[in-house]
């Protein structure tokens, strides 16, 4: 056993907190949160300059041929920093499923667009139902001919305004089925809803949109436990976000409470200050050491559904106890809407409810006890 | 980054199930909650230390197995799992061989350490008095020189083990001039002596397992002194993260948890079994969560500790958060079970021998020994975060 970070490791970490400390201060995040598009052109560029496209992907599809664990260090620096974008349904609920069950043809299609910064993609799984079950499904893609027609509505689809590609997870005869859809296919009309992360989840309506059965994700009809799986790897790379998140509110909160003096002395040196204090550190460092084992058990392959549900159940509920004494200890300064705050605090409650919330991986949680 | 433990590790957890479980079946004891500060069983102890598992880590030239802490935390886990009657030696093989290793002169690890090993040193712990809690440096208890030997006079409290004890571990004042905190001493010495006398303190459980321990013109020779004289304060600091630190915070009623989890599989309510009662279920894995995030942050102090450094404001961390999920649990569990929650272990139709009711009582003093919650979070405040004093 070994819960240390590997040098490259630490380096990424440190090069990714750097080049987002420079690039994205939080004036940035503003910009490019009330921007039409959600994300800057220029700085996702950059990135994937960098290689965080394809940071965990092969090498044969333009990817550096690192592993989850690896791009877990870097989304915990986008969670501190409040990354705004499709980096998240580009590469961790898309990459990773094409990756993971792509044909070859697909992956040499389509990964290397990834990798490069040329394509966005996202997944587009939830419906009306808000739900992360199979039963939440109502699309369906009718098989006809060379095609599937596809027709329903999918809502809370991320960045599915600038996304080029979208997985869409649709009824088919006998199961759940995967189709890699062409964006601009004729029938797909998109609305941007209006988020408390002001991130850019959609409504994406599929009018008879039809495509080619060589765009099949996987097994037709096979797919629901894939979609499983993209849920499973989509949760731990929120924690790791969601740890990024709620360090970076410690940190403030800290630093805060050793500037600010009331009755003549630092807040920080008030014991009830100091109790918030260590109860946020507290949940900080077990949201980072669940996130990182169940990410570490995603990169090595091994089944890992108990502990993806408790470390997601844990960060839901801990980042809303860690926002709640940030803001206390911060006073009427926290919810101001200049003050920088109040972008963890959004996006802390939005990450508690995507992918599962602790209700949902808590009963995850219990049938691994064989409740 | 590797959450794997190794294959002799995987081994070894199994070679102590096997022992433990050969032990129940046997009916050698039964497993209970808080065996490990309650459940005085010299034989127990007695083969625990022919299996060579005290000192699991001192180095071998000092008769230990130069094991890492994480072995010994997998030990550990396996004997708070089982509910093993382990008190005799806990505190010796915890703390007290670790300090001897650490500050005793060459004779004491030969005198002291042999029977540490052997099971032999019931120890208690004589640290607060009725004046010094918290504030541990505030202590009276004074062990003034006398030619070859110190005279020992004042009271403890709280004194764990106290009732069982042959050995106790002593923080007495040394230099009464000294700012309080550079005036104390150690010494580590048997109890059988003229002057020593000890009064159990009844807890809310009914038990005892802490006590009064009043010395009266006892008179011990040098050689009991544990490191540098007037240095005893800043030695204990290093000692409690090692106290505070086991999976004793996290686990130390953990036969509970496994008795409720089985508890609300078997037991019907309206024709159906409370596991499958959403609100139990819920309860259930929020506890199981609780304890998985604890249980990292004790392999992380293990971890730490292999590195070579003193769990600080880790243990600080992880004594508040395992304790505050023990008291969970033992709460939770007399709601899951209900009316029936409310039975003591002697009563009538009493499910699961009483251990919810023993639990939820007892716990209450876990966020209060070895370190109160409110002072380990102002440590941790302190030294992690770095908050300012004043």
């Amino acid at each position: 056993m070994n819960l240390a970070l590997s040098e490259e490791q630490e380096m990424l970490k440190t090069m990714a907190r750097d080049v987002l400390a420079d690039k994205l201060p939080k004036t940035a995040v503003k910009e490019i949160e009330e921007s039409e598009e959600g994300y800057s052109a220029e700085l996702w560029k950059e990135m994937a300059g960098l290689g965080w496209m394809g940071l965990a992907f092969p090498e044969k599809y333009g990817g550096s041929g690192m592993s989850f664990l690896d791009l877990a260090m870097l989304l915990e620096e986008m969670g501190r920093a409040c990354l705004p974008g499709p980096y998240f349904s580009t590469v961790v609920l898309s990459g990773f499923t094409i990756l993971d069950i792509g044909t070859d043809g697909q992956k040499d299609e389509y990964l290397p667009k990834i990798s490069s910064g040329e394509a966005i993609f996202t997944l587009a799984l939830t419906e009306p139902s808000a739900s992360y079950k199979e039963s939440g499904i109502g699309t369906k893609a009718a098989a006809e001919g060379d095609s599937y027609v596809i027709s329903g509505t999918k809502l809370f689809v991320p960045d599915a305004n600038v996304a080029d590609y979208i997985l869409v997870a649709a009824r088919t005869d006998k199961g759940i089925t995967l189709f890699i859809v062409d964006a601009k296919s004729p029938g797909i009309s998109t609305t941007v809803l209006k988020t408390i992360a002001n991130d850019k989840l959609c409504e994406v309506v599929f009018d008879k949109v039809k495509v080619p059965k060589d765009n099949v994700l996987g097994e037709p009809d096979q797919g629901w436990p894939e979609v499983e799986k993209i849920i499973q790897r989509a949760a731990v790379g929120k924690c790791c976000e969601m740890t990024g998140c709620i360090q970076q509110a410690l940190d403030m909160t800290v630093e805060y409470a050793k500037d600010r003096k009331q009755y003549g002395r630092p807040i920080g040196s008030f014991q009830v200050i100091q109790h918030y204090c260590a109860d946020m550190a507290t949940d900080v460092d077990g949201t980072r050491l669940s996130a990182y084992q169940a990410a570490w058990m995603v990169s090595v392959g091994l089944p890992c559904t108990q502990e993806v549900a408790i470390a997601k159940a844990w960060a839901g509920e801990a980042c809303q106890r860690v926002m709640a004494l940030a803001h206390q200890i911060h006073g009427a300064i926290g919810v101001t809407i200049d003050h920088d705050l109040q972008y963890y605090t959004r996006r802390a409650k939005a990450a508690e409810v995507s992918f599962g919330d602790a209700s949902f991986h808590r009963e995850v949680v219990a049938r691994e006890m064989g409740l | 980054m590797d959450f794997r433990l190794s294959e002799e590790q995987d081994k070894f957890r199994q070679e102590v199930r096997d022992f433990l479980e050969g032990e129940i079946k046997q009916g050698l004891w039964e497993p209970s909650c808080d065996a490990w500060i309650m459940g005085h069983n010299p034989e127990f102890t007695k083969r625990v230390s022919q299996k060579d598992w005290i000192g699991l880590t001192w180095p071998k030239e000092y008769g230990g197995q130069g094991r890492s802490y994480v072995d010994r935390l997998i030990l550990t886990e396996e004997m708070l799992r089982y509910g093993a009657p382990a008190a005799c030696h806990w505190f010796a093989d915890r703390q007290i061989g670790g300090a001897v290793v650490h500050y005793g002169t060459d004779q004491q690890k030969k005198e002291l350490l042999p029977m540490i090993l052997k099971g032999e040193a019931y120890v208690g712990l004589g640290m607060s008095e009725p004046d010094a809690g918290s504030d541990l440096a505030s202590l009276k208890t004074k062990a003034t020189e006398d030619g070859d030997d110190f005279i020992i006079d004042g009271q403890k409290t709280w004194t764990s083990g106290g009732g069982n004890m042959n050995w106790i571990y002593l923080v007495a004042r040394t230099d009464p001039d000294a700012v309080k905190h550079k005036g104390i001493s150690e010494f580590f010495f048997k109890t059988d002596l003229p002057g020593v006398s000890v009064t159990p303190i009844e807890d809310i459980t009914g038990g005892v397992h802490f006590n009064e321990v009043f010395f009266e013109n006892v008179r011990i020779p040098k050689t009991s002194l544990i490191g540098e004289r007037n240095r005893g304060f800043y030695q204990i600091l290093n000692q409690l993260d090692y106290e505070r630190s086991g999976m004793e915070r996290l686990m130390a009623n953990y036969p509970l948890f496994e008795a409720v989890i089985k508890y609300s599989k078997e037991t019907k309510q309206n024709g159906k079994p409370l596991a499958e009662d959403p609100l139990v279920r819920a309860k259930l894995a929020q506890l199981k969560i609780e304890f998985e995030i604890g249980r990292l942050h004790m392999y992380r102090i293990a971890m730490v500790m292999d590195e070579g450094r003193a769990p600080n404001w880790e243990s600080s961390m992880s004594k508040v958060y395992g304790t505050a999920f023990e008291q969970h649990l033992a709460g939770a569990a007399i709601e899951i079970l209900g009316l029936y929650g409310q039975l003591s272990p002697e009563s009538k139709r009493v499910p699961m021998r009483g251990m919810a009711y023993h639990s939820y009582l007892s716990s209450k003093g876990y966020s209060l020994q070895a370190g109160s919650s409110e002072v380990l979070k102002n440590i941790l405040a302190l030294r992690k975060l770095e908050l300012p004093n004043q």
